[in-house]
């Protein structure tokens, strides 16, 4: 039985700590710079919003600006990678995943080059930008290819050790960050690591799966259903790719069902690995939560999940339609 | 330094060497590009034999040059120069593009046979170039990076996006070689979607830019040299060429960028080259 995450107060009571991944992300970074001599650093024009900036301005020679030119930076950063360096390149995900998805594919992916997509303002909760920087389809764009991995972490925690073991981890990798503040989920003692879910919450009626910004409003709604009498496990999956079917599998197993939560289109998602995984291994009931097949809006990020159903009372009901299907 | 009698017959025989391979091993692979090879023998064997500095006791050296075939479908040429400086053997030559090769169809990355990126989707080679430059660079290496490209790439906007950043970057230590030889898949370049004049266009992107003929050798070599004694910027040298170089029914001919010879075409061919 896997054992359930130590969690820092969130919803009962307590100081809530708010913090974006972009923030961890740039931190880390920072610290990376000072501790390995081999860490480059691309960006597109921009390092004040993907938090490359402190880097750059501590290690101008190891940081190039590429200006807007995202398919050039990522054959730049493969090309940097070929002479022995580990390469971040860093854009809002729209720019990062999208645009320059072919010379990923071609110039990193085949290769196997250790370049690390550092993609910041992903999904709905890039907020008022709108439809066009609403990276809704990278998980999707990103978990196909082949030696890709993706990772997408829920908080600040998590994303400045996720950063750290990307860094010390060969090859191509994919980490999906936030533009938003949200609430710092995981205490200090928490250990990421490549390729394991953690169970944040213990239950067996249910089981909410969740990666990024969503774990916030899944936690929530495990609290919401408690009040009905209703124990929904929680699953954190930060890695998307390679999804940790052991705990997919076993999850579907002892709760006979499964919600996924994203803010990510739901084709192609962390419900896609998730169901993929589900059908593999133990078929069980299950609804994916997340954007149904349309582009965004202009709005709060708060907003914007209620219009999309991804807020905790939704999820919350949801679920409870779900558990009515199983077995 | 001009070079001697002796580097030009040696040139003038690896590009021979080099045309005879290129046409049986398409011929073997029963499909394949003939033309643009021909077509770079002459540049390509001049650059392998008097330049890029790869060899098997170079190899493994990280601060060797580095060598980014944008026009990947050219490959046959490229193998057929590996071999011809000992980094693969011969017979191998014939596995070209069959199941279980390390020569596929298009190069793949292989740190053993000296190749150093995998391409053959257009436009992506400047790019990675101007990463293996600024890399070098960092490391503190002196060492030169080349990238092959063509007219036809050059109309791929990423092309564009690179020569940019090289010159943002004074990338002095990278060389981008164009085929121009005015013949893409869909007939003639200057029909299909014209270019126009590239030594202009890198000039204006701030490289240092040439127009050789890609079959003079000496003029190749010269060209090469100030290439490398430009350092404050790159350089590009746009090689005029002739797809299908050396056979006269290939010579200009679109229809040979992406077709194999027959044994009847192979074996006239085969004569005519000598």
């Amino acid at each position: 039985m896997p054992s359930t995450q130590t969690l820092a107060p969130l919803v009962n009571g307590g100081d809530i700590r708010k913090m974006a991944t972009r923030d961890a992300y740039g931190a880390t970074l920072l610290e990376l710079g000072a501790e390995r001599p081999d860490v480059v650093v691309l960006d597109a024009d921009l390092s004040g919003s993907t938090k490359t900036k402190a880097f750059s301005k501590a290690y101008p020679e190891r940081f190039f600006n590429q200006g807007v030119a995202e398919a050039n930076m990522m054959g730049t950063a493969a090309g940097i990678a070929t002479m022995g360096y580990t390469v971040f390149a860093s854009s809002f995900a729209m720019f990062a995943a999208g645009k320059p998805w072919e010379q990923i594919r071609q110039s990193i992916c085949v290769p196997e080059l250790s370049v690390k997509i550092c993609a910041t303002h992903a999904g709905l909760t890039v907020g008022e930008d709108g439809k066009s920087h609403q990276m809704l389809e990278d998980i999707a764009l990103m978990r196909v290819l082949p030696h890709m991995r993706v990772i997408v972490p829920a908080d600040g925690v998590e994303a400045a050790q996720a950063v750290r073991a990307v860094a010390a981890a060969p090859g191509p990798f994919y980490v999906r960050l936030s533009r938003a503040s949200t609430p710092v989920i995981f205490s200090e003692d928490y250990r990421f690591e490549i390729g394991k879910g953690s169970i944040l919450r213990e239950g067996s009626d249910v089981c909410l799966a969740a990666c990024g910004v969503c774990v916030a409003p899944t936690l929530e709604a495990a609290e919401l259903l408690a009040e009905q009498g209703i124990q929904a496990r929680v699953v954190n999956f930060a890695t998307i790719d390679p999804i940790d079917s052991t705990l997919v599998a076993e999850s579907a197993r002892q709760c006979g069902a499964i919600v996924t939560v994203e803010e990510h289109q739901i084709r192609g998602g962390l419900g896609d690995a998730v169901a993929q995984a589900v059908v593999r291994h133990h078929p069980v009931p299950m609804d994916l939560i997340g954007m149904d097949d349309a582009f965004g809006q202009s709005g709060t990020a708060d907003e914007l999940l209620v219009y999309y159903g991804i807020s905790a009372p939704a999820i919350a009901q949801r679920a409870q339609a779900l558990i009515l299907r199983k077995a | 330094m001009t070079l001697s009698n002796k580097q030009i017959q040696a040139i003038e025989t690896a590009a021979h060497q080099v045309r005879v391979d290129v046409l049986r091993m398409v011929n073997a692979a029963t499909c394949g590009h003939p033309g643009g090879p021909l077509g770079m023998a002459d540049f390509m064997s001049t650059l392998f034999l008097e330049h890029f500095n790869l060899d098997p006791s170079t190899l493994h050296d990280p601060d060797r040059d580095r060598l980014i075939l944008g026009n990947g479908h050219t490959c046959a040429g490229y193998y057929a120069l590996l071999a011809y400086k000992g980094l693969i053997s011969r017979d191998e030559l014939m596995t070209f593009r069959k199941f279980g090769s390390r020569l596929q169809g298009h190069p793949h990355r292989n740190a053993d046979m000296g190749i150093d990126f995998s391409t053959g989707s257009l436009g992506n080679s400047l790019s990675v170039a101007t990463g293996m430059a600024l890399g070098a660079r960092l490391a503190g290496y002196e060492n030169r990076i080349f990238s092959i490209s063509s007219d036809g790439e050059s109309q791929e906007g990423q092309i564009w996006e690179a020569a940019t950043s090289a010159a943002h970057y004074r990338l002095g230590n990278l060389t981008v070689i164009v085929d121009f030889n005015n013949i893409q898949i869909d007939g003639v370049m200057r029909q299909v979607m014209d270019v126009r004049d590239l030594r202009a266009k890198y000039e204006a992107f701030g490289w240092h830019a040439m127009d050789v003929n890609g079959h003079d050798i000496l003029a190749v070599h010269d060209a090469l040299e100030t290439a490398h004694n430009v350092t404050d910027r790159p350089s590009a040298i746009i090689a005029h060429t002739i797809i299908g170089k050396g056979v006269s029914f290939m010579e200009n001919q679109s229809s040979w960028h992406g077709v194999a010879p027959n044994d009847e075409q192979l074996k006239l061919a085969l004569a005519e080259l000598g």
